[in-house]
């Protein structure tokens, strides 16, 4: 049934833009500060008051269009969005509308090992609006997040399944946090994400009825109310029953979207320019100078890892998913100058314990990186065998100590001083005749028990390969 | 002592020769007595006694307005004091800050002794539409003193104070001194900040000033100019002190259009014995053509109605102002949008209403192309009619208004009738200019006829250059 229909899917991604004030305002952005903490006369949306357009903000915008490829207008616009609402001081939201700062565009990300590309409409600038929090009987309203600079990014509505769109959308986000203009936090609203969504019957040139999906708080659920849409609209169309354009909201906890407001319903905006603002004009040498700052993108540094480090996709993939953790790589990698053993140690042991662990962001890890080359060192010189590092990394991790101290600590080292362990592999030999001629007339399973007395004899830390390797020569 | 300028007062205030307080003192008791008649202010502000004593109490000793009295129409913002625009909606609103434009003045030495009457909002050409009451004509008390700003207007020609302060939207500044035989300026758009100045129609509104000579308008003016990054909209340019003896010859247009507009015939007669006088100057005039001129009206009333409905939108009862719960049956509200209902029908006037509907209506999906974007295009016209007409001469003069003051409530009940009054005052405003109005003469009942200047963007000083050798003109008459 569903290989007769074509989806189309069209996110719009609001992201907070990272700047010390507001866009049209000189109160601070910091989140979480007490109520109505952040507002100046301009966001309370006082008798007499006048924006005034922040040059960081815009700043930010253009260098979060730069890292999504967009091109940036040289001449664009604010218009008004008009509708009442509590939290929206003004009666109006300063947005762009029919001239935003940037157009076109695309994001590029591995989709079950495929690359695909999501080309994008445009993105603008806009002002968030302030938080209503309802009590029963009376609302509070709080104005700290009235004014944040938000950059709405529009896709065109040419993603194909659920799973690419939280693919794109993930990706959007690492991009952002990549270029440190949003910290994109889906619960703390600082990333937004709305989704259009439509089927048609294959073959069909016009998209069929649209209807948005708001509000959904993690890539999970996006994925997953897609996926329950398409399967409600694909099921509308095979009962003939008609898809209505409107806004639904997706229940998590049923796995289903429920209806928000028809179309019928919905607010006529009446747009127009800003009377308050003037257009906004930029210059080809910010903008190229913006478009120079920006750090490399993850797609970008994920490829060059293929290439320069010879890794393979999945291990770029997880390597570079977070800024952070691909710095620590090609950090650790510097010292250690073994991209295959930092690689293998940071997707199994290092992720599992970040993973276990309470923090949220790789640059809080409680492992200095130096401490973690020094680590995949002791690997490589043979100091300790894999399982010692595993223990070593692990007391690293909650104690914040560095390995050579627990090693010291504990005792462990591994013996690869190949003289020191032929000398007790001779005694040992020496000791059991018997074994030895029984091996050497073919009962090979007796190789381990000699493995076996030489680490005793060592307490262990005898290098498991030096050991198999003077054995087979003395056994011959 | 009401009878002082600007600059006796100031002189006398700096040399001592009286105190600060003593002009506060007179300046306040006579808006005290004379305010009755009229209306024209709506609060009178006498804790700036405490201000003025300040002044003789040296802790400024130096400003263009020292100790001058000046009063304030109630749409700017003046901390500590309620500021309303005239409208019940913000009745009892204490302004937290002060205009960047009061701020200044206030900085020269200026006391703010009253805030005056107006339109509700800015939004009419009589006074009529003031949640305080009408404001009537000081010279003659069953006519309107014109609008929006006719409460400045009428308290400068009641000399209630040497200087008052108006705004222009489409001639709120120029129609009323018409009106009351006093002079007004318009200066360029965005050449004085609008911050803090309540917002009727963002792309027009400009602060001005009002007194009984140019040049005292002119000093109030001046130091009302400046460069405010609060406001994008505000220019920084250059106000060179206009020089008030300039015998500069001058090139003047007049606008056929504006003299076939059916005009009252003692305003003709007198406009055509001024350009007598200016031809014997041996000044040139010229006739110049502002072909768009019949579609001023329309294009004003949907640009700006447009702007306004939007701006108005933040009175909203949520945050300061009037916030009314309580239905006529007793009950309080419980929705969200019943809420708004109730508080914006309370709170906005008649007039007000009608401009947001219009406003919304032009705005509306399907009709912003036909009326608001059509009312813009031929806006861009209009300016570049003035630009052409500009080619041929230095300034404009012309009437203010086809009429004379009208009666109280002759107007009201037609809307039209009472746009169509803003014919000859919407065009300069359309185009941005600098524009003004000074005292030309009197009808035959003895009424204030105003004569108005119009001059190229930014040509602010010498437009009152201009306006003070034609002002001598007129007294050697």
């Amino acid at each position: 049934m569903n290989g007769n229909y074509e989806v189309n899917i069209g996110l719009e991604i609001h992201a907070q833009l990272t700047t010390q004030s507001k866009c049209f305002s000189s109160a601070s952005t910091e989140f979480g500060k007490g109520h109505n903490n952040h507002v100046t006369l301009v966001c309370a949306g006082l008798p007499g008051t006048l924006p005034v357009l922040n040059d960081e903000a815009v700043n930010v915008a253009i260098k979060t269009a730069k890292a999504l490829n967009c091109e940036i207008q040289e001449d664009s616009l604010f218009s008004r969005k008009q509708y009442f609402y509590p939290d929206m001081p003004k009666g109006y939201q300063i947005t762009q509308y029919d001239r935003p700062i940037a157009k076109g565009g695309f994001v590029d990300f591995y989709l079950e090992g495929e690359k695909v590309r999501v080309p994008l409409e445009r993105a603008h600038m806009e002002e968030d609006a302030g938080k209503s929090t309802h009590f029963g009987e009376y609302s509070l309203i709080n104005l700290n997040r009235a004014g944040t600079p938000l950059l709405e990014i529009v896709s065109k509505p040419e993603i194909t399944s659920a799973s690419m769109a939280a693919a794109y959308a993930r990706t959007v986000r690492q991009i952002l946090r990549y270029a440190e203009v949003c910290d994109g936090n889906l619960e703390e609203g600082s990333l937004r994400c709305d989704c259009n969504v439509s089927v048609r019957p294959k073959g069909d040139e016009t998209l069929g009825t649209k209807v948005e999906l708001k509000n959904i708080n993690s890539f999970r659920f996006i994925e997953k109310a897609i996926e329950y849409e398409i399967q409600r609209q694909i099921q509308c169309k095979e009962t003939g029953e008609k898809i209505v354009q409107e806004t639904r909201l997706y229940d998590s906890v049923k796995n289903k979207t429920f209806s928000m407001r028809k179309k019928e319903e919905a607010n006529d905006y009446r747009y127009f320019p800003e009377p308050d603002l003037m257009a906004l004009r930029l210059d080809e040498s910010r903008i190229e100078n913006l478009t120079k700052s920006l750090p490399e993108g993850p797609t970008e540094k994920m490829e060059r890892f293929q290439k320069e480090f010879g890794l393979n996709l999945d291990e770029s993939i997880l390597l570079t998913s977070e800024k952070e953790m691909a710095e620590i790589f090609e950090d650790v990698n510097t010292k250690v100058s073994d991209p295959k053993l930092v690689s293998n140690w940071m997707a199994s042991e290092l992720l599992r314990l970040f993973n276990e662990g309470d923090i949220e962001n790789w640059k809080d890890m409680p492992v200095e990186r130096g401490d973690f080359a020094d680590l995949l060192s002791m690997i490589q010189s043979k100091e300790l065998s894999g399982k010692m590092a595993k223990e070593v990394l692990e007391e690293m991790w909650n104690s914040g100590k560095k390995p050579k101290e627990i090693v010291a600590d504990r005792g462990l080292s591994l013996i690869s001083d190949e003289s020191e362990i032929e000398a007790q592999i001779d005694t040992i030999i020496g000791q059991n005749k018997e074994k030895v001629e029984e091996y050497k007339s073919g009962k090979e399973k007796l190789f381990g028990f000699f493995v076996g007395q030489v680490m005793k004899a060592t307490k262990g830390q005898a290098s498991p390969q030096v050991v198999n390797k003077i054995l087979k020569d003395k056994l011959k | 002592m009401i009878d002082l300028s600007v600059e006796q007062i100031k002189e006398g205030v700096e040399k001592k020769e009286f105190s600060a307080e003593e002009v506060c003192k007179t300046f306040l008791d006579h808006c005290q007595k004379e305010n009755p008649k009229t209306n024209a202010l709506v609060r009178i502000n006498e804790q700036s006694i405490q201000r003025a004593r300040r002044i003789d109490e040296g802790k400024l000793t130096k400003g263009s307005l020292l100790g001058v009295p000046v009063i304030v129409k109630d749409n700017f913002c003046i901390k500590g004091l309620e500021t309303t625009a005239c409208s019940k909606i913000l009745r009892n609103f204490v302004s937290p800050y002060t205009a960047f434009c009061i701020d200044r003045l206030e900085q020269e030495g200026a006391i703010i002794v009253a805030q005056s009457n107006m339109d509700e909002f800015a939004m009419g050409s009589s006074n009529e539409n003031s949640a305080y009451g009408l404001c009537k004509n000081p010279i003659d008390h069953t006519r309107v003193p014109g609008g929006s700003s006719g409460g400045s207007a009428a308290a400068v020609a009641q000399k209630m104070a040497p200087l008052a302060i108006g705004s222009d939207t489409g001639g709120s500044i120029r129609q009323p001194a018409s009106f009351c035989g006093v002079t007004g300026i318009k200066p360029t758009y965005g050449a004085i900040s609008r911050f803090g100045m309540i917002a009727f129609a963002s792309s027009l509104d400009q602060a001005g000033t009002m007194a009984r000579t140019v040049k005292e308008a002119s000093i109030g003016l001046q130091a009302m100019i400046g460069k405010d990054p609060q406001d994008a909209t505000n220019v920084s340019f250059s106000f060179e002190t206009p020089d008030f003896q300039s015998n500069k010859k001058y090139r003047v247009g007049i606008i056929k259009e504006y003299f076939d507009s059916g005009l009252q015939k003692e305003t003709s007669d007198q406009l055509n014995q001024l350009i007598k006088k200016i031809e014997e100057k041996g000044w040139e005039v010229v006739e110049v053509k502002i072909p768009h001129t019949e579609y001023a009206i329309p294009v004003y009333y949907l640009v700006a109605a447009s702007e306004a409905s939007s701006n108005l939108s933040r009175y909203d009862g949520v945050r300061y102002g009037l916030r009314d719960i309580q239905r006529e049956d007793g009950q309080n509200v419980n929705e969200l949008s019943e809420f708004y209902k109730l508080t914006r029908t309370r709170g906005f006037g008649e007039e007000v209403k009608r401009r947001i509907l219009l406003g919304t209506f032009s705005l509306s999906a399907g009709y912003y192309d036909q009326y608001y974007i059509k009312a813009c295009q031929v806006r861009r016209l209009i300016a570049q009619d003035f630009q052409e007409a500009f080619k041929k001469c230095d300034h404009i003069i012309g009437p203010v208004t086809t009429h004379t003051a009208f009666k109280i409530n002759e107007k009201c009940k037609d809307p039209i009738e009472m746009y169509k009054n803003d014919l000859l005052t919407v065009p300069s405003s359309l185009a941005g200019l600098p524009c003004m109005s000074l005292p030309l003469g009197h009808d035959d009942s003895n009424l204030p006829i105003g004569l108005q200047i119009i001059s190229p963007a930014f040509e602010d000083s010498k437009m009152i250059e201009f306006a003070a050798s034609v002002e001598k003109l007129l007294e050697d008459q």
